[in-house]
């Protein structure tokens, strides 16, 4: 029984939780130990992606504001840490510089454009990373443009990070620390103050919440994560140009959460590994297939795109969905009943007339 | 003169790219009104319509007006299939999975088309009764092609205006669009209504695509201006129909003017610009009703 309400907040629910994310933490460690480079460059790319996907969690997932713009946030963050370290800063300084910097353009622009709802923001956002891209093409005193910008490996002191198990280990580290600072976030004030603007915004306001600010606080850490997440990107693959930060990057980040599970940590994971590796699933089984489809470069973005729409068929609630379904089968075994989770479909009632 | 002339030029060619903005736009608008879904394979209904056409009237020798006929009605079927396979099942689920749904539909279509054999990744063109003629007026000289599109939308939308005024189906639409609980105990099955809307925002897809197509031509990312058709739904304000075609408009003349006028680069974020600037003014697009939700 609970006798605090500090207990509802606590960041292990359980003793056992959190040996059970030990276990995890060194499984992580020990797992590329087994593996060869090219999957442990994959596992680098999960982790990259994750710590975006966990900075868009906060905004869409858990502050209810959509945001279809995150590439740029990637991408301010992506060139941020390729020129300072360029310039000669080391880079532990141009990493949190990279996602600073992002996180005060997210201030910047969040301001006026916060006060707008659902789809309309969405939209400001997607025009705000179109303009973005198109400055880091004609910006070509600081960009280089179309050109691209070479990236050296990135070094901590006078130990080079060169190799692919290396990169790996760093990028753990950065997702290990954004989980638990998201984690954080989530159970202090603020992140409960955006829990509740994204249930109801007029609620929010009634308690006292100011709506600006605190949405305005979502969007500069959402994106200070993506823009850390973006130089981690830029340090991997030594080399990038505006291509790599089109709508899709920011349409692929909000497929992620969505698929992993809106409102929960887990899910912008889920999502990563479920992004990263569901092609390379897919690269495995073509093997199996008709010789005139295997040779179609179309095959693994169509197969991709099925696959989506098959899981959201599937699992309206993303992957953590069927893990919470999953979990509860075994709790309440042999009670689950096909219609535990099930929502009540109801017809919509918009408000314009 | 010539100035005068000039800038007409640009405005003209910028009001029929506008138009197919304005129809890409409308069946967003119009799928949104019905289901609350921005459908992210908009453009990639255009896309296919005009591949379709395209083998029509290339492959089987099709007469355009005959090919524009088969590819509405195919399209539309298509766009009931879609409706009926994959969409109806995720009636009442949560509305961003049905977005990301979309999203996995407009992958999928585009990676398809890319596979079927005559088709592939190059780019196509056709003749149209439009092609290499000119109406002339003094100075001013403009493509047939320009202005069977201008023509061909106005025709449209007075079509589509009569059917949502005039027609019980239509009427059952807009109430549905309004309330749908107060339009089923009314007695309109609201799935049918669904299923119709898909169809007719596959239809208007279709013909988007095929007046697009002289002037893009044929390939397998044309499906990307649904990303242009975007800023002209929510200019107009999301929910309203004569709304997405001014926003096609404007977008479509200012991003005429800016490739004009300004300098490289401009043209492409011109839009964005001036469709931040309206919102940061007016939240809900310009024709857009407020929305207030009861708690």
């Amino acid at each position: 029984m609970k006798t605090d309400y500090n207990e509802d907040i606590r960041l292990f629910k359980y003793r056992s939780t959190f040996f059970w994310y030990l276990a995890l933490v060194i499984g992580c460690l020990i797992l590329p130990l087994l593996l060869d480079e090219y999957l442990i460059s994959q596992l680098t790319f999960i982790c990259m992606y994750a710590v975006a996907a966990v900075g868009l969690m906060l905004l869409t997932g858990y502050t209810g504001q959509i945001s279809i713009g995150h590439a740029a946030f990637f991408a301010i963050g992506s060139y941020t840490s390729a020129i300072l370290t360029a310039k000669g800063v080391p880079f532990i300084l141009a990493l949190p510089a990279a996602g600073i910097l992002a996180g005060f353009v997210g201030v910047i622009i969040g301001r006026p454009i916060l006060h707008l709802t659902g789809l309309y923001l969405a939209i400001a956002t997607m025009g705000f990373a179109f303009i973005v891209d198109e400055i880091l093409v004609r910006w070509e005193s600081l960009t280089q443009g179309n050109m691209g910008f070479y990236v050296d490996p990135p070094s901590i002191g006078p130990f080079i990070i060169d190799t692919e198990l290396r990169y790996y280990y760093l990028t753990l580290v950065v997702l290990i620390l954004t989980l638990f600072a998201a984690r954080n976030i989530l159970r202090s004030p603020t992140g409960r103050a955006m829990i509740a603007i994204r249930d109801s915004e007029v609620a929010a306001e009634a308690m006292g919440i100011n709506l600006a600010k605190f949405k305005t606080i979502a969007f500069a850490v959402s994106a200070f994560f993506a823009g850390v997440a973006g130089s981690l990107y830029a340090h991997k693959l030594f080399f990038i140009n505006p291509e790599s930060y089109t709508i899709l990057l920011s349409i692929e980040l909000l497929a992620m959460i969505i698929i992993g599970g809106l409102g929960s940590l887990h899910g912008a994971v889920f999502g990563a590994v479920f992004f990263i590796f569901l092609p390379q699933v897919i690269i495995m089984t073509k093997d199996y297939m008709p010789v005139y489809i295997q040779n179609q470069t179309g095959l693994e973005p169509a197969l991709f795109g099925l696959l989506i729409v098959l899981v959201m068929l599937f699992e309206p609630m993303g992957i953590y969905g069927r893990w919470l379904k999953t979990k509860f089968y075994f709790e309440m075994f042999p009670l689950y009943k096909k219609d535990s989770f099930k929502r009540e479909k109801k017809y919509q009632k918009a408000e314009r007339h | 003169m010539e100035l005068v002339n000039e800038i007409l030029q640009t405005v003209l060619s910028g009001i029929s790219i506008g138009c197919v903005y304005g129809l890409v736009a409308l069946g967003f608008v119009l799928i949104f009104k019905a289901t609350e879904v921005i459908n992210f394979a908009q453009g990639e209904l255009l896309m296919l319509g005009a591949f379709i056409s395209y083998s029509l009237i290339t492959m089987l020798n099709f007469p355009y007006w005959t090919a524009l006929l088969v590819t509405v009605i195919f399209m539309g079927f298509f766009g009931t299939l879609l409706e009926r396979t994959v969409l109806r099942s995720l009636v009442g689920e949560p509305v961003y999975a049905i977005v990301i749904v979309t999203i996995g539909i407009s992958f999928f279509l585009r990676s398809v088309v890319s596979m079927v054999p005559g088709w592939g990744t190059d780019t196509y063109g056709f003749q149209t009764p439009f092609t290499e003629k000119f109406v002339r007026t003094g100075e001013l000289v403009v493509s047939w092609e320009y202005l069977a599109i201008v023509l061909i939308t106005t025709a449209l939308i007075l079509v589509l205006f009569a059917f949502f005024r005039f027609t019980r189906v239509g009427t059952a639409m807009r109430a549905t669009s309004q309330n749908q609980l107060a339009a089923v105990y009314m007695g309109i099955s609201v799935t049918r209504v669904f299923s119709l809307t898909w169809t007719i925002a596959a239809a208007l897809g279709g013909i988007g695509g095929i007046l697009l197509s002289p002037i893009t031509f044929v390939h397998m990312n044309m499906g990307f201006i649904g990303l242009k058709a975007f800023p002209a739904a929510v200019l107009g304000g999301f929910g309203s129909l004569p709304g997405a075609i001014v926003g096609g408009l404007i977008i479509g003349i200012t991003e005429s003017l800016a490739g004009f006028y300004l300098p490289e680069g401009w043209k492409d974020i011109a839009a964005w610009i001036i469709l931040i600037g309206v919102l940061v003014i007016r939240p809900q697009g310009l024709f857009g009703i407020q929305e207030k939700k009861k708690v």
